[in-house]
């Protein structure tokens, strides 16, 4: 066995992956299913060894605008909570978006509304995907379905946060969270240094320099004919965005004639139930977003032609499946299956929704 | 090969635990391994419980309508997972735990009486260990070796001394188990 193979939380596996990317600090406040993160953080006083700040604030609030100053320097901060943490950090996420900054938020689903449950939930799925927070924005929005991309995401996301000036979100929900699996933590690299911060991030307010003039983050602009100027240009990056960014994972879909579409913890039950089905004889495949957004449409779009019908899987009332429906443009079948308030359907479940709704 | 395992009981009875040595045991051997518990209110004093898969390929969901094996360490647990194993598959439970023994027959039911080893050895928080040795003896999913190359990986240095009592639970566990009469 691999040294580096280890078992864990995909809350650890975020925390672990975080100290050793280089992140430089994590701002957050405890609530389950995700104390884990800020758990593995205090426990492994990264502080001592990489430098990275870890800081548990006074509330989410405050976290999320600890991220918005520290992504205004161009250091790598992220914060990460629960479902009702995550709706407190919103009017800070549209500061962020608007005054593009990279940061990473981790929302651990949880469900609602409300204070509703700790148990597992998709039902921020229009919270994380059409805004959120008020004004036209988007996140770039990660989904893991394993402990691994838990890991891998992190990373990712800093990334795709960089490049394109935009706060990513990775979306992940208390099964997903609490549950161990073998991961492969990505290899250990240094913090960039003041002077790398400086060359990759020119736009960052860490300093006045010679030969330019200060830099200002802000998202307020009382001109209106600036402010749609402003507006325009994140529409553009957004389109940018959707052009280049779309992940996915197609899975047994070369000859399949129904297809279920699932992120996260449902894409693994969805796979556990097309097992099933295939037993059966029922040809099935799975669409998996890893992208929610940009939501892999055109995909989707192109699988419908061969598909007899469509099943959305959520742990929700049926959100992803107005994307769904909105991509396939052929009179295909879409429908929806999904459980609520932190009930988590088995693959029989799906099985049988599958039948139920697509096939009779 | 995949086993499909569920352990269930009282929250502080180890169930939780019982299901990470079994995972890390497998990790130790190179094996797909999920680990994926009923976590929140459950695990103060109601019922705790915990999916175990290991397999020889890659796991796809956590979450199980049946089980290969169940584990079952209390009446409630009993109620809510006897239904749910495989025909042909594995049911074992604690005597002490179980007033009312399972009916069905069409699976293979074990009894182990943990609960009275533990207090025979004097260390009730061996009682986890002992079931665990009784799940091994019927079904070898993990050596004892790995288990306790698990249980050194995973406890604090500190907690080195407590391991050949492990050991001894587990062989007392492989010792006890018995067919339900």
């Amino acid at each position: 066995m691999a040294e580096d193979v280890v078992l864990m939380k995909g809350n650890e596996a975020i925390a672990r992956a975080a100290i050793r990317t280089g992140v430089d600090a994590y701002f957050g406040y405890p609530i389950t299913p995700q104390s884990e993160v800020l758990e593995t953080l205090a426990e492994e006083k990264p502080w001592e060894t990489t430098g990275m700040v870890v800081l548990q604030a006074e509330s989410e609030v405050a976290a999320i605008n600890m991220v918005y100053g520290g992504a205004a320097t161009g250091k790598k901060v992220f914060t990460s909570s629960s479902s009702p943490g995550v709706s407190l950090k919103q009017e800070g996420i549209s500061y962020i978006a608007g005054a593009e900054l990279p940061c990473v938020i981790v929302n651990v689903m949880r469900g609602g509304p409300g204070l509703g449950t700790i148990q597992p939930s998709q039902a921020d799925y229009f919270q994380s995907t059409k805004g959120g927070g008020h004004g036209d924005y988007h996140l770039i929005v990660l989904a893991p379905s394993s402990v691994q991309e838990m890991a891998d995401f992190v990373d990712l996301a800093f990334d795709l946060a960089f490049k394109y000036r935009n706060p990513a979100l990775i979306l992940s929900d208390g099964v997903i969270g609490q549950m161990m699996e073998k991961v492969v933590l990505p290899p250990m690299r240094p913090r960039r240094t003041e002077e790398e911060i400086i060359a990759q991030c020119p736009w960052a307010a860490n300093g006045k320099r010679k030969g330019r003039g200060p830099n200002i983050i802000t998202s307020l602009e009382l001109d209106s004919a600036i402010m749609e100027q402003r507006n325009i240009h994140l529409q553009a990056k957004y389109k940018e965005i959707s052009e280049n960014e779309v992940r996915f994972e197609e899975i047994n879909c070369e000859d399949a004639e129904y297809l279920i579409v699932a992120f996260g913890s449902c894409a693994r039950i969805a796979q556990k139930a097309i097992e099933i089905a295939r037993n059966e004889g029922i040809k099935v495949g799975i669409l998996r977003p890893i992208t929610l957004w940009p939501f892999p449409s055109k995909e989707i779009e192109r699988l419908s032609h061969q598909m007899k019908g469509i099943l959305s899987v959520e742990l929700n009332a049926g959100q992803m499946v107005e994307d769904v429906q909105l991509a396939v443009k052929n009179g295909v079948k879409v429908e929806y299956f999904g459980r609520m308030g932190g009930i988590v359907p088995d693959p029989d479940e799906v099985v049988n929704a599958l039948k139920e709704k697509l096939m009779k | 090969m995949t086993e499909e395992i569920i352990i269930a009981g009282f929250g502080g009875q180890g169930v939780l635990s019982m299901g990470k040595i079994l995972a890390y045991s497998a990790l130790m051997e190179g094996k797909e391994v999920t680990w994926m518990p009923a976590y929140g209110p459950e695990q103060r004093g109601g019922t705790a419980n915990v999916t175990v898969i290991i397999s020889e390929e890659r796991i796809s969901s956590p979450i199980l309508s049946s089980y290969d094996t169940a584990i079952i360490l209390n009446q409630p647990s009993m109620a809510k997972f006897e239904n749910k194993i495989k025909p042909g598959g594995t049911l074992i439970y604690d005597g002490y735990g179980i007033s009312e023994p399972p009916t069905r027959k069409d699976i293979n039911v074990y009894r182990i009486d943990a609960m009275d080893a533990a207090a025979e050895m004097n260390n009730m928080k061996a009682f986890n260990m002992i079931v665990l040795g009784g799940l091994l003896k019927l079904h070898p999913i993990v050596e004892i070796e790995s288990v306790l190359k698990g249980l050194r990986k995973t406890l604090p240095e500190r907690h080195h001394h407590l391991i050949p009592m492990n050991e001894v639970a587990i062989r007392k566990g492989m010792e006890i188990i018995r067919p339900q009469e």
